[in-house]
């Protein structure tokens, strides 16, 4: 048999706390499409990243047709025949298609002999692979499913082998993602190695001859398609983790305190990152929302909270209703009792350069128990805050300490202690336990779940699906923007993860 | 493993490492010297000399000192919200306009005291005006604060030029100026307190705008670092979407810091036109504008460090002139030339020696105490 195309050996990587790449063995054999899935943040880009050069793995090996190879930078990654289509195109947009190919690659300071080059090559692609575009179109005027084209003719004029493509279909409509994945497969017929990043199980599916599963850096598992299911595959991906026990007692929902109704939300490209959704949580329940990251959640909760306008909807909060596609103002929403834990503690949650304190009243500093007519109480607020850190166990016990300074766990202690200690009808929270550690997950969703038993609404979002199951009263599962199902707590985790992969009854699996 | 930004201790952070840029910058300054064939030496003593040595220079340097404390301070403002305010100088110009214009009205009716109030509200609200048109513009539309502060500070000067060569031109003189002011809108000169120190003054225009600027220095204190309000544009400064979260209006917030950084600015033309030349003339704020960048860069946008800071080039002002007129060889750019060195060391290299300080200080420290400094997870 002849040497795979790619093998990585051991490769490991590290930033800083967090282990993105735990000592990684794939092996990708010549002349296949070979899938890597796995969530959002499951390490899936660094180790593509590492393969073209971007960051430097700290130990391991990468042989490329067996052959060990160093690549220290992409232009190394270029020489090994490896190119990258990434998720986010690299092309000038003002510039023509052959430009774009050329950029990089003019080989003289005159441009003539290099587009007299380019031509022919595309000309040549065109022929053998059947890769159309127009060479004098400018990159603006053209779909994005063709720009996606140029930059696999990019990779290719420069002598790719190997074609490693990033998320491809996450911009693109489903009938371009069925040209794409044509001219994959023809790509492969012609001799190509390709590897498809992705966390959609159905392409995996329709496309791959191979599929790896990552999840939290490694590979949990390497199967071959036609060997495969999609329940497998998304029981791989969600993983079994020892479940996380939290006691409960049974809730006792009581009236609805936050209703929304239609809504919608659309990003800037005209996407629709949230799909005519509604739901309403109760007093006294925790409604979690389950779903692989970046179908919608993040713009659901943002939504709600007053910091994204939407397309349409409405929503129906402490007697009063706001219509959601006018702005409205987070400071009035939370006055009205709703307070909202963001999923990204680092640039919303929190303002890492003050000290611990301060963040302790941020979003509440108008709040006249902070105040001294026009100055804060800087007295109050660092009782306040030394009070919060003593119940919420918050280290170091120091309210002057700068918050950059302060684990991960603890951060994200600092910002609930914020917004649960101001005892809000309704809470939105997303993601409450990335990045921390067991003992802290473990605080978070007692102090979570002692909300509910005192009769306050909760709406959660977790891409931990463990987490979701073992808090939530009921699971409302969201894909490509819509909820597509509701289940018990009590649903396998099959179930929901197929719910997941936005495959709605188990038979279409099978 | 290397921590190069790792804690330190304060001294060495606001203390020591400023010293050695300094050092640097004077050293490097000390090389251009030499190569005009004078000696460094010699120029830094008559510098110095001429920055501290006797009473009319001392009193010139703190002149000099008392404008840059109130452009660094209207930067430090914009700074502290996340804006780059360039247009200082032309905010100190046009608030010069509103200095002028209520001392006009004044002067001939009522004594200083009563002027200088409301010509502190006219330079203020002036300088704040022209500061506000860039930040309407960046709040609602996205124009970037840098050019059009930038652009309004010609837009400024050719206002100026056209205002002092007709409309405030006394009729008949020959010169770009406003009327001279009269007794009712003449600052007090500080010579009595100088001569209670037993210098003299002499013709040094220094005057008590001087105990304006740290008083004003003392309040952009308390609005920065201890209202409501500069905890916001702190938020806005640090984190955007920190401040959307918590519900602050961005565009309020840099309207408000635009506000105050351009009256700041505009405050400065009481100090050459109320308190030195006593009339409105051309290029009134003589580049503090820009020196105020240089400034608040210097002094980390703290009013505790915009002080000494602006004291710095003080020095480098009058001792510069001083030295230029000592040294033929050593003409009035190569003074520039070291104020830019100055700027080059202290403000963009800031950090340069950093991790060699931050490593020698661990080095020397550890073996002493045989315990490693508590580092504070990341």
């Amino acid at each position: 048999m002849a040497d795979p195309a790619i093998e990585l050996i051991g490769i490991d990587k590290r930033f800083g706390a967090v282990h993105a790449n735990k000592d990684i063995h794939l092996t990708v054999e010549k002349g296949t499409i070979h899938g890597i899935v796995g969530e959002n943040g499951a390490g899936k880009s660094t180790m593509m990243s590492i393969l073209y050069g971007f960051y430097q793995a700290d130990g391991g090996e990468i042989r490329v047709g067996g052959k060990r190879v160093e690549i220290t930078d992409p232009n190394a990654a270029i020489a090994a025949g490896i190119g990258m289509v990434h998720q986010h195109f690299m092309l000038v947009h003002n510039m023509s298609v052959v430009e774009n190919v050329m950029l990089g690659a003019e080989q003289s300071p005159l441009l003539n002999a290099g587009i007299g080059k380019v031509r022919r090559e595309l000309k040549r692609l065109e022929d053998e692979h059947g890769l159309e575009v127009d060479p004098d179109a400018l990159i603006e005027d053209l779909p994005v499913g063709l720009q996606q084209r140029v930059e696999i003719l990019k990779a290719l004029y420069r002598g790719a082998d190997i074609l490693i493509l990033d998320e491809p279909t996450g911009v693109l409509t489903p009938a371009e993602a069925g040209h794409l994945f044509e001219v994959l497969m023809q790509l492969r017929d012609e001799g190509k190695t390709i590897v498809l990043i992705t966390h959609k199980l159905r392409e995996i599916m329709a496309v791959t001859d191979a599929v790896s599963v990552m999840r939290r850096g490694e590979i949990v598992a390497t199967r071959r398609t036609a060997e495969t299911t999609v329940g497998e595959l998304a029981e791989l991906m969600v993983g079994r983790r020892v479940l996380l026990q939290v006691d409960k007692e049974a809730a006792a929902p009581g009236a609805v305190t936050l209703s929304v109704k239609n809504l919608t939300v659309e990003d800037i490209r005209g996407y629709r990152a949230v799909d005519a959704v509604s739901l309403d949580v109760r007093a006294g329940e925790i409604v979690g929302i389950a779903g692989v990251a970046g179908n919608g959640q993040s713009e659901l909760l943002e939504a709600l909270s007053g910091l994204r306008t939407a397309t349409a909807g409405t929503m129906r909060l402490a007697g009063r209703d706001f219509d959601l596609t006018a702005e409205t103002d987070p400071a009035a929403l939370r006055r009205l009792g709703l307070a909202h834990v963001p999923e990204d503690r680092h640039h919303m949650g929190l303002v890492l350069p003050f000290e611990e304190n301060e963040n302790g009243v941020l979003g509440y500093q108008r709040e006249a128990r902070y105040s001294r007519g026009p100055l804060l109480d800087r007295d109050a607020m660092r009782r306040d805050a030394q009070a919060k850190i003593a119940d919420y166990d918050i280290r170091p016990p120091d309210c002057r300490l700068k918050t950059a300074n302060f684990s991960g766990g603890n951060q994200q202690k600092i910002v609930l202690a914020r917004e649960m200690e101001r005892d809000p009808d309704i809470l939105l929270i997303g993601q409450p336990t990335r990045g921390v550690d067991v003992g802290a997950i473990e605080f978070i969703h007692r102090r979570i779940v002692a909300m509910r038993d005192a009769g306050k609404a909760i709406l959660l979002v977790s891409v931990e699906l463990d987490e979701i199951r073992a808090l939530s009263d009921r699971i409302l599962v969201m894909f490509a923007g819509r909820i597509v199902g509701e289940r018990p707590p009590t649903a396998s985790e099959a179930e929901l993860g197929l719910l997941m992969a936005g495959i709605e009854d188990r038979e279409a699996a099978e | 493993m290397s921590r190069p930004y790792a804690k330190l201790p304060a001294w060495i952070d606001f203390g020591l490492i400023p010293l050695l840029n300094l050092v640097i910058a004077f050293a490097v300054a000390g090389l251009v010297v030499l190569m005009v064939g004078e000696s460094p030496i010699a120029a830094a003593r008559l510098m110095l000399q001429g920055a501290f040595g006797y009473g009319e220079g001392f009193g010139f340097t703190l002149y000099y000192t008392t404008n840059f404390i109130f452009t660094g301070l209207a930067v430090a403002v914009a700074f502290h919200a996340g804006l780059f305010n360039i247009g200082g100088e032309g905010q100190a110009y046009v608030g010069g306009l509103g200095v002028g214009l209520v001392s006009l009205v004044l002067d001939r009716l009522v004594p200083w005291w009563v002027t200088l109030p409301f010509a502190i509200l006219g330079g203020f609200l002036f300088g704040a005006l022209w500061a506000l048109i860039p930040a309407w513009l960046q709040a609602r539309r996205g124009s970037h604060i840098v050019i059009t502060t930038i652009m309004f500070n010609f837009i400024a000067a050719s206002l100026m030029v056209y205002l002092l060569v007709g409309p405030l031109k006394p009729v008949g003189s020959m010169n770009p100026q406003s009327r001279t002011l009269e007794a009712g809108a003449q600052l007090p000169k500080l010579d009595g307190l100088f001569a209670a120190f037993g210098a003299d003054l002499g013709g040094a225009p220094l005057n008590i705008t001087l105990f304006l600027a740290l008083i004003a220095a003392f309040l952009v204190w308390l609005l920065i670092f201890r209202t409501r309000l500069g905890y916001e544009l702190r938020t806005l400064g640090f984190s955007p979407p920190a401040a959307r979260y918590a519900g602050m209006s961005q565009t309020r917030l840099i309207v408000i810091a635009m506000t105050i950084s351009g009256g700041l600015a505009g405050l400065m033309a009481l100090n050459p036109v109320i308190g030195d030349q006593y009339r409105v003339q051309i290029d009134l704020a003589a580049g503090a504008g820009f020196v105020g960048i240089a400034v608040a860069l210097m002094g980390r946008a703290h009013p505790a460090g915009i002080i000494p800071a602006a004291l710095l080039f003080g020095v480098l002002y009058q001792g510069g002139a001083e030295l230029a007129f000592e040294m033929p060889s050593i003409s009035r750019d190569m003074i520039v030339i070291i104020q830019g060195l100055v700027i080059l060391f202290a403000g963009a290299l800031e950090n340069m020696l950093r991790p060699a300080v931050g490593g020698a200080y661990r080095r020397l420290r550890l073996p002493a105490t045989q315990t490693l400094p508590v580092e504070e997870a990341t």
